[in-house]
């Protein structure tokens, strides 16, 4: 029976990482769980057997399930009746099967229904959906708005909604607007408190909404009258149930069909603040899309995984010129390039993963994790649009066809650049890895790890990487800051570079599986970062002066 | 309901002859079971989701599995733990090895008669034999009514139970009363996935084991012993035949095809 999770071998590797034992422990705190829930793990190693075997569940579902459906579900899309949505019939199907397996909830505490795993897992669960269908793995993904409320909402709000997840209510956040897109400061959506009632009342227009008509909603919303940035949002909760909600309309997108992307209209839409009044975008909705931009990292990393499985078996099948075309130079290069950024944005991502599971214990992870989610979005994302892209181009003409999945994954890749704030703005967030100089003292930390004789040859490259890297930083340590974040994603992605190859040689001691990508990739990311770093030093100010602000009301 | 339903689902362990791959069959012409996965029988897996959705229907409802085989077909009834059911019994014993569908039966329905469940569902047959003969033989073995080719039990109330069974030539809806055996279509609803908080309270789950002593009977219909069945031989048959041929069902039309059978000698 296919399997998602046991055909890949790269995925149980994570579950053997040293980190793990840690992990586990801080997740289950002394294992009292096992007291009070029949489903409770009696100790690390029994709880690492209880990742694996959910993982197989997910996989089973997704390979069997999920992966047949996406075609279906991305055809049909989601339709609009009177401002609800329906889901596809295939979407609906996954959705209802995943539920029927107990599997919503996963990183949430037992007392509320979940599964209480750590993030490693959760991502992983994200990983396999989303090479299954990246658009479904939208409805799965949002289940993650849950920690937002554990977090941070009353014990109240937590019991009336946490229950739901693990029972199949599903979740979106609601953010963005017509005005407000990146610039989420200009969020206009009025809250205005009804003393009466003793309740928040929602009024305004939410646009690109994923999942919009969920059953539980977090809405960013203006509760501070007279006020026009940031300070005076807060951050409230919306059920479905209440009324007040609805769609206008679905949009009609490139790629990630099966989600469904909406325009909603709140009127007099009853709510629940959470937490405090004036948090809701400097502190809520940062660590809600923290937690999305991990989730995008995963359905990058799962989308690669799907380009590069197309490509394989294409490559392998298709005879030109009397034989395969995986052994045509042009084209098995493609496909080693594939499995290596898919292979070191994999790494990147449960690198990512720990140090947000470790970070609620020590700072260090927490800073690590606050530089580390930007560059996997950013890396992970660009990834998986370079790896639809060669696996469309191995593909030829049948690849432009829609009869072979890669069209679509090579559609519902582009969104992921895109959502959760773009590549631009992940460069902006970890760009402060680079000038803290936290990206080179861990690069420096991974440096000092002992590497056997065979390959001394790549550590002294990456030696040299790490050099260039910081003459690099350091030429422009005075530039003038429009300089600076000018060179702002060349930085981040040598930084990025030099981090990827270390975690592959890393993965390359464990388990010699990953030893050719770790050379490939080393030998690749030396070069990325030459080109990068001879750019910064021949670079000149006046390169752009050839696009300019246009004059609106000039006569040409 | 006079007593608390129960319900019995007989499940089997085979060989995954649908992923037979070259090393399937050994020189001598058996079954190399090393090279092909144990699975869950697939028409099994549908009449445990039968058995399930009555439970749903009937929370009060206890759904077990039954099974023999060697021990690790205690894994058939742990699999029926992770999506739903409530226990089950692994009929294990030497004495048990090398049955037919006959010597299967025998102790099936003598294990059917401690566990008294009121319903007792099956798949229709398993990939390895593909006899359909178990199901109906546990049926007038235990002198109860059967209804085969279920593919869906479309509702139950008191002690009448509605099944819509799948012909070839379309559906029938039947009432039968209780108890009652079961066999369920491959075109019945596929079975549920294993439910992640089940699985993991149950993967240590004690899977309780009956021999012979337990199941009790008569040992000489057990097994080898009490199996009539020989097999005389096993050949590779290429399908040759391109188009299927129909004939009416009158004495006439069936002699010509006797006849022509004997003739080209796929009979005698």
């Amino acid at each position: 029976m296919a399997n998602f999770y046991t055909d890949n071998g790269d995925l149980a590797y994570q579950f053997r990482h040293p980190l793990m034992q840690k992990i586990v422990q801080l997740k289950e705190q002394g294992f009292t769980d096992k007291e009070k829930f029949d489903y409770a793990p009696h100790d690390v190693e029994d709880a690492l057997d209880s990742y694996e075997k959910v993982m197989e569940i997910i996989g089973d579902i997704c390979a069997n399930t999920i992966a047949p459906n996406a075609e279906e579900a991305d055809h049909e899309g989601p339709t609009l009746h009177d401002g609800r949505v329906a889901y596809a019939r295939a979407t609906a199907e996954n959705h209802r099967l995943l539920t029927q397996a107990g599997l919503y909830g996963i990183s949430l505490p037992r007392q509320y229904g979940g599964l209480n795993f750590s993030m490693v897992a959760a991502v992983m669960a994200s990983e396999i959906v989303s090479r299954a269908d990246a658009g479904f793995s939208n409805i799965w993904g949002l289940q993650d708005c849950a920690e937002t409320i554990r977090e941070y909402a009353s014990e109240e709000v937590k019991d009336e909604f946490l229950p739901r997840i693990n029972k199949g209510d599903t979740c979106s956040m609601d953010l963005t607007e017509p005005d407000a897109g990146s610039d989420l400061q200009a969020v206009m959506l009025k809250a205005t408190y009804d003393e009466a009632r003793g309740l928040w009342l929602l009024n305004g227009v939410k646009r690109f909404i994923t999942n919009g008509d969920a059953q539980i909603k977090l809405v960013l919303a203006r509760s501070e009258e007279g006020t026009t940035d940031g300070r005076g949002l807060s951050y409230f909760v919306h059920d479905r149930a209440w009324g007040g909600v609805r769609v206008r309309r679905i949009e009609n997108k490139l790629g990630i069909r099966s989600s469904p992307t909406c325009e909603l209209t709140f009127t007099n839409a009853p709510a629940k603040l959470i937490g405090e009044r004036r948090l809701g975008l400097i502190k809520y909705t940062m660590s809600l899309m923290n937690g999305a931009r991990l989730g995008v990292g995963a359905q990058s990393v799962g989308l690669s995984e799907a380009a590069y499985r197309e490509a394989l078996k294409y490559a392998n099948e298709r005879i030109q010129f009397g034989k395969p075309i995986i052994q045509f130079p042009a084209v098995y290069e493609m496909l080693a390039t594939i499995k290596a950024k898919l292979q070191a944005s994999r790494a990147l991502l449960y690198e990512t993963a720990r140090f947000v599971d470790l970070s609620k214990e020590q700072k260090q992870y927490h800073r690590l994790a606050d530089c580390y989610t930007p560059l996997l979005k950013l890396m992970a994302g660009e990834y998986a649009n370079q790896n639809a892209y060669d696996s469309l181009q191995i593909h030829g003409g049948s690849g432009f066809m829609k009869e072979y999945p890669i069209e679509r994954i090579y559609r519902d890749a582009r969104i992921a650049t895109i959502y959760e704030g773009t590549s631009q703005l992940q460069v902006i967030a970890a760009i402060k890895g680079v000038t803290t100089g936290l990206f080179l003292s861990q690069i420096k930390a991974y440096e000092a790890r002992p590497v056997p004789a065979e390959h001394e040859h790549l550590k002294e490259i990456l030696h040299q990487m790490s050099n260039e890297y910081e003459q690099t930083v350091n030429l422009l340590q005075n530039a003038p800051s429009e300089q600076l974040d000018l060179h702002a994603r060349r930085l981040v992605e040598m930084a990025g570079h030099l981090i990827m190859s270390h975690l592959l040689l890393y993965d390359a001691q464990q388990d010699k599986s990953f030893a050719l990508s770790a050379e490939y990739f080393t030998f690749r990311a030396q070069s990325w970062n030459r080109e990068h770093a001879c750019f910064i030093h021949h670079f000149k100010p006046n390169y752009y002066q050839n696009v300019s602000l246009q004059n609106q009301t000039s006569s040409d | 309901m006079h007593q608390k339903l129960k319900i019995v689902v007989l499940a089997k362990q085979v060989p995954d002859t649908r992923n037979v791959g070259k090393n399937a069959m050994k020189e001598d012409g058996t079954v190399n079971r090393a090279a092909l996965p144990a699975i869950f029988n697939p028409e099994d897996m549908n009449a445990l989701e039968q058995a399930l959705r009555i439970k749903e229907q009937h929370p009060d409802a206890t759904v077990e599995l039954l099974t023999m085989g060697p021990e690790r077909a205690a894994e058939i009834i742990r699999e029926g733990l992770f999506r739903g059911a409530d226990g089950g019994v692994l009929l294990t014993d030497k004495k048990f090895a090398g049955a037919d569908t006959l010597a299967t039966s025998y102790p099936l329905a003598q294990a059917i008669k401690q566990m008294k469940p009121n319903i007792v569902i099956a798949g229709r047959q398993a990939i390895d034999g593909d006899t359909a003969q178990v199901g109906p033989q546990v049926a007038e073995k235990l002198n109860w009514p059967q209804v085969t080719y279920a593919e869906e039990i479309v509702g139950l109330a008191g002690d009448k139970i509605t099944i819509k069974r799948r012909l070839e030539h379309g559906v029938e809806l039947v009432c039968a009363p209780l108890p009652l055996v079961i066999t369920v279509h491959g075109s019945a609803a596929p079975c549920r996935p294993r439910h992640a908080k089940r699985l993991l309270a149950n993967k240590r789950a004690h899977i309780t084991q009956w021999g012979v002593a337990q199941v009790g009977g008569d040992e000489s219909q057990y097994g080898l012993s009490g199996s009539p069945t020989r097999v005389k031989k096993i050949e590779n048959i290429v399908f040759q035949a391109k188009e299927a041929k129909r004939i009416n069902a009158s004495e006439a039309e069936i002699n010509e095809l006797m006849r022509e059978l004997i003739t080209n000698h796929t009979l005698g």
